[in-house]
């Protein structure tokens, strides 16, 4: 048994080890699975935030990770394709500037965020669930319906944007930019978590009236850390476009958002680095069932059924002592 | 538009609304008694179309395949909730989320599986083909107005059912203190596995009087099943009137917007343009119904405080 700081430690290096490996005998397939597995793991530890520390189950993520896609692969369209966008103040021409791009996919992604966790915030428990899923549904009937960026075809960047002068196209450059984006998370969420606000929050899911009569406002407090979820996303978003250099609305579907949820709970909520090691597993089982038995789908559902019986604390439980 | 195009629209939301109701109906009744959030109920909607079309092909008898849809997933639904579901009552909503989800994944690559990836049909008896004259001057499918009495009766034994029988009495014992109906003696376990067999067969029905329309496939649970959330959400969750209320409201106001609102954006842009943001905006409005119910009334329209 480790400890957690061991056990972060352990999956973030077998991460890289993992890409590295597929560096030295030259399987660029390897790279871009340890990097899908950093994208998801990065939104699943964003929604860990509010998910197992706030105990606010939001069936609507997808909304933020394809707000956070779909903004990031229209500011690459219009660079490329040279059109601009009237924004009534200034012409904005788009860009393919990886960094420019992300911030952009944040400061949308957070806003979405704001507007649906004010409203959703005050309701609870499974009108809580529903209603982020509501939220996630109409924006994902608006991509479909948006025949200006694909609809429902999807929308294409055909190129990955630009980082400095790294040539972001080679699948190590690309893993370690990515990489370098879940450390920051990872250092951003453990701070929180670690604050006193991240011991208010989980105040509040133990007891809310508790954090009233303490004088916090639950609220306020819940609200902060869906926003923060919400924006790191978004960030998980932009990246999974510059992986794949194509968006559709698949990405802001009610099964993304059952993924992201899969992610968390089978990694261990309420850790740091839980869905990370959720990630590692949902894919690597996804990869290795799909190369075994055309019917993985199936495989796949009956080890999750048995990881909900079986081990309430998921995979990461098995690893970490109390 | 002339007012029979409108009277039989509305009649298509109205029929569009109590399939919703078969859905909702055991979804809202399952989380009501055990406290489950079920997003499997779908599956049970893809197989009882599976096994209508399955029967309807083995004997041609589309009366029986209307009953194979409502054995056969009220069988596999007892099997299920006496193998998995029964270890979910005591977790909290998110295992169950996973769990349900998980069991989609089985459900629907059990039937590709079975019947492979192509889509089934289910023929409509020539009994019940063709259209039916209304007062009015109304001219409707009968195979519709069927799906409409159908539902309406099943409304009507579910009302039956909860309120004049003890079976009924138990339900609703079981929905205001599950504690309580355990101390006085009933067979709880049984209780539970009969309303998850009641909820199953009514979506399996609903799933074969459906596939008859549509084309019946793997995966066709799902769109349905997110509507019938947002049905007892807005009816609020555990009232079988709620239930009702939400299908026909929501059936009733996607069909409608899906008539109007591309005509409407015609009038401001081209008909391609129109159309497509029409139809997008119709599949919105559920969705905007049930956030504005629930920021006016957190719990629904008929949900307990």
């Amino acid at each position: 048994m480790l400890t957690e700081k061991k056990f972060n430690l352990i999956i973030v290096l077998g991460i890289f080890a993992f890409s590295l490996i597929g560096y030295v005998i030259n399987e660029p397939y390897f790279i871009t699975l340890a990097t899908k597995i950093v994208i998801l793991g990065i939104a699943g530890c964003a929604l860990n935030l509010i998910l197992g520390f706030g105990g606010m189950v939001s069936f609507g993520h997808a909304m933020f990770f394809g707000v956070g896609s779909y903004v990031a692969a229209i500011s690459a369209f219009h660079s490329m394709n040279g059109e601009s966008i009237n924004l009534i103040f200034f012409d904005f021409n788009g860009s393919n500037q990886m960094l420019f791009n992300w911030f952009l996919a944040v400061i949308f992604s957070m806003f979405f965020a704001l507007v649906v966790g004010s409203i959703s915030i005050r309701t609870s428990g499974v009108y809580f669930i529903m209603i982020t899923l509501a939220f996630a549904q109409m924006t994902y009937y608006f991509s479909v319906g948006w025949t200006k960026y694909g609809g429902e075809d999807g929308l294409s960047t055909y190129v990955r944007n630009d980082l400095f002068s790294i040539n972001t196209m080679l699948p190590l450059n690309f893993f370690i930019i990515c990489f370098a984006c879940l450390c920051f998370v990872g250092f951003i969420l453990n701070w929180v978590i670690n604050s006193n606000f991240g011991n208010f929050l989980k105040g509040c899911k133990e007891n809310e009236e508790k954090m009233i009569s303490l004088g916090l406002n639950p609220y306020t407090l819940k609200l902060t850390a869906f926003v923060i979820s919400g924006a790191i996303t978004g960030l998980a978003g932009a990246l999974y476009v510059d992986l794949n250099r194509f968006v559709s609305p698949t990405s802001l579907s009610w099964q993304t958002s059952g993924e992201l949820i899969v992610l968390v709970i089978l990694g261990g909520s309420g850790r740091l680095f839980g869905p990370l090691l959720g990630a590692i597993v949902f894919i690597l089982l996804e990869q290795f069932l799909g190369e075994v038995t055309e019917n993985w789908q199936f495989w796949l559902g009956v080890i999750l059924v048995l990881i909900v019986l079986y081990f309430p604390k998921g995979v990461s439980g098995l690893f970490i002592k109390d | 538009m002339s007012l029979q195009l409108f009277i039989e629209q509305l009649l298509n939301g109205i029929q569009f609304g109590f399939m919703l109701f078969l859905m909702s109906a055991g979804l809202t009744l399952i989380f009501g008694v055990m406290g489950l959030i079920n997003l499997a109920h779908g599956s049970f909607f893809m197989i009882g179309a599976f096994s209508a079309s399955f029967v309807a092909g083995l004997t041609g008898n589309f009366f029986l395949a209307i009953l194979a849809s409502l054995i056969f997933p009220a069988l596999i639904g007892i099997m299920v909730e006496f193998s998995i579901i029964r270890k979910l009552y005591e977790r909290d909503h998110l295992d169950q989320v996973l769990a349900t989800f998980a069991l989609i994944l089985i459900f629907s690559e059990a039937i590709r599986y079975i019947f492979g990836a192509f889509p089934l049909f289910l023929d409509i008896p020539n009994i019940l083909q063709g259209n039916i004259l209304l007062p009015g001057e109304i001219v409707y499918s009968k195979y519709r107005l069927i799906i409409i009495i159908i539902g309406l009766f099943i409304a009507l034994g579910l009302y039956f059912l909860i309120n004049r029988t003890l079976l009924g009495i138990q339900i609703k014992a079981g929905q205001n203190d599950r504690q309580m109906i355990r101390v006085l003696g009933i067979n709880i376990s049984r209780l539970y596995t009969i309303v998850f067999a009641i909820g199953a067969a009514l979506a399996g029905l609903a799933g074969a009087l459906i596939g008859a329309i549509q084309s019946v496939e793997v995966g066709m649970g799902e769109p349905v099943l997110i509507l019938a959330f947002v049905v007892i959400v807005i009816g609020g969750i555990g009232s079988i009137k709620g239930a009702l209320i939400g299908a026909l409201l929501i059936g009733v106001l996607d069909t409608m917007a899906r008539l109007f609102l591309p005509i409407f954006f015609e009038l401001i842009m081209e008909t391609s343009q129109a159309l497509s943001l029409g139809s997008s905006l119709a599949s919105m409005s559920a969705y905007l119904l049930m956030a504005l119910v629930l920021i006016f009334r957190p719990t629904g329209l008929f949900g307990k405080k």
